[in-house]
C-alpha cells in the first residue's frame, strides 16, 4: 500500500522521529515499496492458521522472588546524558 | 444531583503486588529507599537487558483473580504497550492486553442496606514506571527528575465493569476491592504510598437511554474522599455541559485536590496508539487447574466469610459483622479480644466507638495503633468489676492507643480508680446538695432536670470516678431525707 | 606461517606445547591489525592494552585451558563490561555498559582474550556494513566490495586474518550472509540455543549469537562455549549442549539431505547455484541420500521478515530517548521535543526507515492486516521445515542468492538490498539453525553454502559441515591483503 505524507507524519510522531519535508517525501516513497513488497502476503491464504506467538515450546519459565542487590546508582547514572542528585534530569514535560 | 441524568462510573485499580522484588529482575520493592538506590539494566532498560518474571507475581495474581471471583484462563501472556515517558524506561511498558491472567470476576458491595453486584471485567499482571520529581507543578517546572526505584515493580490492575452509578457506589467498590485485597494477602493497599491507586472513568447519560455517554478518565485519586468528591465535580461538570449543549471530549483529566476539581491533562489532544504486541522476550505462561486449586487451597478466610461467621458464632448484627472485617487487622484484633472476653457486642461497640474514633482522628491503621487487644480486655474487665468507670474507660483507652501502657498502669499512674465506697461519696454528696438549696426546690417540685445538675456536680468533684450506680442510689437517699 | 594466520585450534596446540605464548598471539594479531585495518577496516575498537594485559595474566598461569590466551574480537551490538559498544550508531557513540553479555562473559571466563569491538550495520539493520555510523567494512577478497552484513566486521576481520575467530548475531542473514561473502564459517544456532543477556537487541523474536571462524572445528568449539541454558534470558533453554567437537567424524554415509527447490530458483545467480550442487555431488559422493524437496512458503518469508523484523524493532529501540545514556538533543526545551530530537540525531536512515515500518505495521488499523497477518505466515514457513525435517538430517541451499556486491552498488535501492536475505531469512522465521560453509569461487569471490538443521540440533549441521570441509579445501585459501 501507498503511504501518504499524513501518515508518514503520524508514524515518526508516533515513535518520536523527527523528519524534515524531504524526509518524509522520501521515507514515504520507500515505506510504500516495502509494503508492498509485504502486500504480496496477501497471495496466500491465512484463514484459520494460528499465529506463530512464540517460536519455542516453552512456557511458564520463572525466577524466584529473591532479592539481590541492584546496581551502584553511580553505574547506572555513569551513562546520563544530563543527572541531578542522583537522577536523570529531563527537559520539562508539557 | 439532577434527577434526569444516570452517572456511569468504571474503575481501573492498579494494586501493588506484595513481592520482595521486582516482576523482571531481583531489585527490591521497598518504599522510601534513595532515589536510583533500587534499579539495575532491566528495570532501567538499558539495551541488551532481558526480563525474567517472578514467580510470586503470578501467584499473587491468581490468588487475587480468586479472592474476586475470576476465572483463571490456562493460557496467558504478556505484552508491550508502547508509549514515550521519560519515567517509562523501556519505551514500554510490559504488560497483558488480549489474554490476561484474571477475567469475569465481579464484587458485592452493599449500598445501604442493599446488596449490589459490580462487575470485574479483568485484572492483569504487568510492570509499574518509575517516578518523575516535579520542581512545583508540572505544568510549570522548567525540568523534571526521574527516580527509577519503582519502575518494574509488579502491579495487578483491576478493571471493573462500568456498573457503578453513583459516588457512593464508587467509593463503596474501591473499599471492598481494598479489603478484598487485604484479606487475600496481595497487597498491602496503602492509597498514601501509592500501593493502591484508582483510575476512574465517568460519562453521565439522560435515564433511559442505553449509550454511553463521552467518557473522561480521571486520575490522581489518592483517596476514597478524593474519588467521591472527583466523581461528583465530574459528573456535574458533564450534566451542565449536557444541559448547556457543550461538547464534552473524551479526554484524561487529573484530580486537583487542591482546588477540588479535574482539570485537562493534555494541551493538545494527543493520538493514542498503544501498538500492543506480544512480548517477544517472555514465553506464554500456562496455568494448570493444579496450580490455582493449590492457590486456592491457601486462601486465607475472606471478609464475607469473616462476616457471616461473626453473626453466627457471636451473633453480631450485619452492621457490626461488616465494619470489623474491613481489614484484617481490624478482624484480627476483634478474635484475639473475643477469645480472652466473652461479650462480643461490648468489644464491637469499643472497637467501632471510640477506637475507631481515635483511629480517624490520627489517621492511623489499626496496625499502627499502640493500643493491644490484651489492653482492650483488660479495660474492659476492670470496666466490669467496677475498678472504673465507662466514662474513665475512655480515658484510659486514648491513653492505651497513644502510649502503649497497660491500663493498670495508666489508672495506677493517674489515680484513675473509681470510687464505689459510700464512707467517701457521702459527705461529698451531702456537702453539694447543702450549697444548693434552690435546686434542692426544684427537685422536690419534680423536675428532672436537678437529679442531673447533682449528678455531674458530683462527677466533677471527683474528676469523674465516682461510681455513677452508687451516686445515684446515695443522693437519691440524701434528697429524699431533705424534708 | 604467521601466529595471525593460524585457527584456533592449531593456536592451542602450540599453546599446549609450550611453542609459543598469549602475549605472542595477541601481538601477531594486534600487528595484523595495524597492517591490514585501514584497508578492511572491520574494528569500531581495538582493546590493545587491555588484550596484552589479559594475554601476558593468562601467561602467567602456565598452563592453558579451554580457550586460554586466544584472541576474540565481538560484534559491537555485544555488551562489554567497561569497553565502548557502539552499535555502530551515533546514538551510543559513548555508551560504556555497566554490564557484561552472557556469551562474552562465558568467553572471558574461558581465558580468550577480548582484542576489540567490531563494525556492523547501525542496530544491525543491514546487510552490507554500510548502514555503519562510523564507516564501512570492506571485503576482504576485494576491497570494492561489501563483507555483507549486518556482522561485516566480524567477518571481514576473521577472513583478513585480523582475529582468529569473532561472535556475530543473525536476525534474518547477519551471520551467515557476511560469512558467505568473506568466505569463512558462520553459524547462526537454533533459537534459544544461545543466551541474548547483553545482547543490544534488533528483533527479540529472531536474535541469536553466533560464531564466525576459520574452520568448523573452531566453530563448533566456541558455540559449545557459549551456547546453553542461561536464567537470565528466557527463552535460552535448558537443554544439554552435546559435545558438537567429538560429534566431527567426518562422515555423511546414510545422512538425508534435502535441498529445496525454491531455494535455486529465480534470482540465484548461476555460478552460486553450480557451487552449491557441486557440493551436493560430493555429500552423494560420501554416501549421503541428496533429494530434492519443496518449501512452498519460501517466497513469503522475506516480506513477513519485513513486517515483523521491524514491528519488534520499533519497540526495542524505544529505549533509546536520551534519558538514561546515549546521546542527547540538549537544545530541546520540552521532553517531546528532546526525544524526538535526541533520536533525529542518533539513529541513520535506514533505522528510522525501519522504525517507522514496524510502527505502522502494529499501528491501529493496520495490526491484522501487517503484522498479525505475517505472524500466522511465519507459522506457514515454520510448518514447512517441520514436513521436510520428517524426512531428512539436513536442508542444504546456497546462503546468498550472489557473490559480494560493491561498496554503494545498492545503495538506496532497498528491495535490492533486502534480497541478500532472502534464503537466510527463513531459517529464522522457523527458529532454526543454519551454517555457511565456503563451497567455492567465482570471479575471485566465495559462495557460500547453507546447511539448516532441525532445532536444537547443531551436533548434526557441524558433522555434515565438517565432512565436507575436510573432503574440499576451500577453507584453506586466504584472500590477499597487501601488507603496506
Ligand atoms: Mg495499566
Ligand atoms: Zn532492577
Amino acid at each position: 500500500m501507498a503511504l501518504t505524507i499524513k501518515e508518514v507524519e503520524h508514524v515518526a510522531q508516533l515513535a518520536r522521529l523527527k523528519l524534515t519535508e524531504e524526509e518524509k517525501v522520501k521515507f514515504a516513497q520507500q515505506l510504500s515499496t516495502v509494503l508492498d513488497y509485504a502486500d504480496t502476503l496477501n497471495a496466500i491464504s491465512t484463514e484459520g492458521v494460528e499465529p506463530l506467538i512464540h517460536i519455542l515450546p516453552i512456557r511458564n519459565v520463572f525466577r524466584e522472588d529473591q532479592r539481590k542487590p541492584s546496581m551502584e546508582r553511580e553505574e547506572i547514572l555513569a551513562n546520563a546524558p544530563l543527572a541531578e542528585g542522583f537522577q536523570y534530569k529531563v527537559p520539562k514535560i508539557m | 444531583m439532577s434527577p434526569d441524568y444516570e452517572i456511569v462510573i468504571g474503575l481501573e485499580v492498579h494494586a501493588e503486588l506484595k513481592t520482595q522484588t521486582k516482576i523482571f529482575c531481583s531489585c527490591s520493592t521497598a518504599f522510601g529507599a534513595e532515589p536510583n538506590t533500587q534499579t539495575c539494566p532491566i528495570c532501567a532498560g538499558f539495551p541488551g537487558a532481558l526480563p525474567v518474571l517472578n514467580r510470586q507475581v503470578v501467584d499473587l495474581a491468581i490468588r487475587a483473580g480468586l479472592a474476586l471471583h475470576c476465572e483463571i484462563p490456562a493460557m496467558c501472556k504478556f505484552d508491550r504497550k508502547n508509549y514515550f515517558y521519560p519515567d517509562l524506561p523501556h519505551g514500554y511498558q510490559v504488560s497483558q492486553f488480549d489474554f490476561p491472567v484474571c477475567k469475569q470476576g465481579y464484587l458485592d458491595i452493599d449500598i445501604e442496606g442493599q446488596k449490589k453486584r459490580v462487575g470485574v471485567t479483568r485484572a492483569h499482571m504487568e510492570e509499574d514506571a518509575g517516578k518523575l520529581v516535579h520542581q512545583g507543578d508540572i505544568t510549570t517546572t522548567p525540568f523534571s527528575l526521574v527516580d527509577l526505584n519503582r519502575s518494574g515493580v509488579a502491579l495487578l490492575e483491576i478493571v471493573s465493569e462500568p456498573d457503578m452509578r453513583s459516588a457512593q457506589e464508587a467509593r463503596a467498590y474501591l473499599e471492598k476491592l481494598r479489603s478484598m485485597l487485604l484479606f487475600a494477602g496481595v497487597s498491602d493497599c496503602k492509597m498514601q504510598e501509592g500501593s493502591l491507586r484508582c483510575d476512574a472513568n465517568v460519562s453521565v447519560r439522560p435515564f433511559g437511554q442505553q449509550e454511553f455517554g463521552t467518557r473522561c478518565e480521571i486520575k490522581n485519586l489518592n483517596s476514597f474522599r478524593a474519588l467521591e468528591r472527583a466523581i461528583e465535580y465530574e459528573a456535574k461538570r458533564h450534566m451542565e455541559a449536557l444541559e448547556d449543549g457543550t461538547e464534552l471530549f473524551q479526554e484524561t483529566r487529573t484530580w486537583d485536590e487542591e482546588k477540588q476539581m479535574t482539570r485537562s491533562m493534555r494541551s493538545k489532544e494527543e493520538a493514542h496508539d498503544y501498538r500492543y504486541f506480544p512480548e517477544p522476550d517472555l514465553p506464554p505462561l500456562f496455568i494448570s487447574r493444579e496450580w490455582v486449586d493449590e492457590v486456592r487451597a491457601a486462601l486465607p478466610e475472606m471478609p464475607e466469610q469473616a462476616q457471616q461467621r461473626l453473626m453466627e458464632v457471636y451473633g453480631l448484627p450485619e452492621y457490626d459483622a461488616a465494619l470489623l472485617t474491613l481489614t484484617p487487622e481490624t478482624l484480627d484484633f476483634f478474635d484475639r479480644c473475643v477469645q480472652e472476653y466473652p461479650d462480643a457486642k461490648t468489644i464491637a461497640n469499643w472497637m467501632m466507638g471510640e477506637f475507631s474514633r481515635l483511629l480517624n482522628q490520627t489517621n492511623q491503621e489499626i496496625g499502627d495503633s499502640h493500643l493491644t487487644p490484651d489492653h482492650l480486655v483488660q479495660m474492659l474487665r476492670l470496666v466490669d468489676d467496677g475498678t472504673i468507670s465507662g466514662k474513665i474507660a475512655k480515658t484510659v483507652l486514648e491513653d492505651m492507643f497513644n502510649s502503649g501502657q497497660s491500663p493498670q498502669e495508666i489508672i495506677k499512674a493517674k489515680g484513675l480508680v473509681q470510687i464505689s465506697d459510700a464512707d467517701t461519696l457521702l459527705p461529698l454528696i451531702e456537702d453539694i446538695v447543702g450549697a444548693n438549696p434552690k435546686v434542692v426546690e426544684d427537685y422536690k417540685s419534680g423536675k428532672g432536670k436537678a437529679m442531673g445538675f447533682f449528678v455531674g456536680q458530683i462527677m466533677k468533684a471527683t474528676k469523674g470516678q465516682a461510681n455513677p450506680a452508687l451516686v445515684n442510689e446515695l443522693l437519691k437517699k440524701v434528697l429524699d431525707s431533705i424534708q | 606461517m604467521e601466529l595471525y594466520e593460524l585457527t584456533v585450534h592449531e593456536l592451542q596446540e602450540l599453546l599446549a606445547g609450550g611453542i609459543t605464548s598469549s602475549a605472542e598471539i595477541v601481538k601477531s594479531v594486534l600487528a595484523r591489525i595495524d597492517a591490514v585495518e585501514d584497508q578492511v577496516k572491520s574494528f569500531i575498537t581495538v582493546t590493545r592494552e587491555q588484550a596484552l594485559d589479559k594475554a601476558r595474566q593468562v601467561d602467567a598461569q602456565g598452563s592453558y585451558q579451554g580457550l586460554a590466551g586466544i584472541p576474540m574480537g565481538l560484534k559491537d551490538n555485544i555488551c562489554t563490561r567497561g569497553v565502548k559498544t557502539t552499535c555502530a550508531s551515533r546514538m551510543l557513540a559513548d555508551f560504556i555498559p555497566p554490564y557484561e553479555s552472557t556469551v562474552s562473559r562465558r568467553l572471558d571466563q574461558q581465558g580468550s582474550v577480548l582484542v576489540g569491538k567490531l563494525n556492523m550495520d547501525e542496530f544491525a539493520m543491514g546487510s552490507s556494513t554500510e548502514n555503519s555510523a562510523f564507516f564501512a567494512t570492506r571485503n576482504p577478497w576485494d576491497l570494492t566490495k561489501v563483507p555483507g552484513g549486518s556482522s561485516g566486521g566480524s567477518a571481514a576481520a576473521v577472513a583478513a586474518g585480523q582475529i582468529p575467530f569473532s561472535l556475530g548475531s543473525d536476525t534474518g542473514g547477519s551471520i551467515r550472509q557476511p560469512a558467505a561473502y568473506c568466505g569463512v564459517v558462520g553459524m547462526k544456532p537454533t533459537y534459544g540455543r544461545v543466551s541474548r543477556w547483553g545482547v543490544v537487541a534488533y528483533a527479540s523474536s529472531l536474535d541469536q549469537v553466533g560464531v564466525l571462524s576459520k574452520d568448523v572445528r573452531d566453530n563448533a568449539m566456541i558455540m559449545q562455549i557459549i551456547a546453553g541454558h542461561d536464567p537470565l534470558d528466557s527463552n535460552c533453554v535448558d537443554l544439554a549442549v552435546p559435545d558438537y567437537v567429538a560429534g566431527l567424524d567426518g562422515s555423511v554415509r546414510g545422512m538425508r539431505i534435502a535441498y529445496p527447490r525454491e531455494y535455486f530458483g529465480v534470482g540465484v545467480n548461476e555460478s552460486v547455484r553450480d557451487l552449491v550442487m557441486q557440493a551436493l555431488k560430493k555429500y552423494q559422493e560420501l554416501g549421503a541420500i541428496v533429494e530434492e524437496a519443496s518449501l512452498p512458503h519460501s517466497e513469503y518469508a522475506l516480506p513477513a521478515y519485513y513486517l515483523l523484523g521491524p514491528a519488534e524493532a520499533s519497540a526495542n529501540l524505544a529505549c533509546f530517548d536520551g534519558v538514561r545514556f546515549g546521546c542527547r538533543d540538549n537544545t530541546a526545551e520540552n521532553v517531546v521535543d528532546m526525544f524526538s530530537g535526541t533520536r533525529d540525531h542518533g539513529f541513520g536512515d535506514e533505522v528510522k526507515r525501519r522504525i517507522m515500518l514496524g510502527t505502522f505495521a502494529l499501528s491501529s488499523g493496520y495490526y491484522d492486516a501487517y503484522y498479525l497477518n505475517a505472524l500466522k505466515v511465519r507459522r506457514l514457513i515454520a510448518n514447512d521445515f517441520t514436513k521436510v525435517f520428517n524426512d531428512y538430517d539436513i536442508i542444504i541451499a546456497p546462503t546468498t542468492p550472489t557473490t559480494a556486491f560493491g561498496l554503494g552498488e545498492q545503495r538506496g535501492d532497498l528491495l535490492t538490498i533486502y534480497m541478500n536475505d532472502v534464503l537466510t531469512v527463513p531459517v529464522n522465521m522457523a527458529g532454526l539453525p543454519g551454517i555457511s560453509i565456503p563451497c567455492g569461487f567465482t570471479g575471485g569471490l566465495p559462495v557460500g553454502m547453507q546447511i539448516i538443521g532441525k532445532a536444537f540440533d547443531e551436533a548434526t549441521v557441524y558433522k555434515a559441515a565438517y565432512a565436507f570441509e575436510q573432503n574440499t579445501d576451500f577453507h584453506t585459501i586466504k584472500p590477499q591483503l597487501g601488507v603496506r
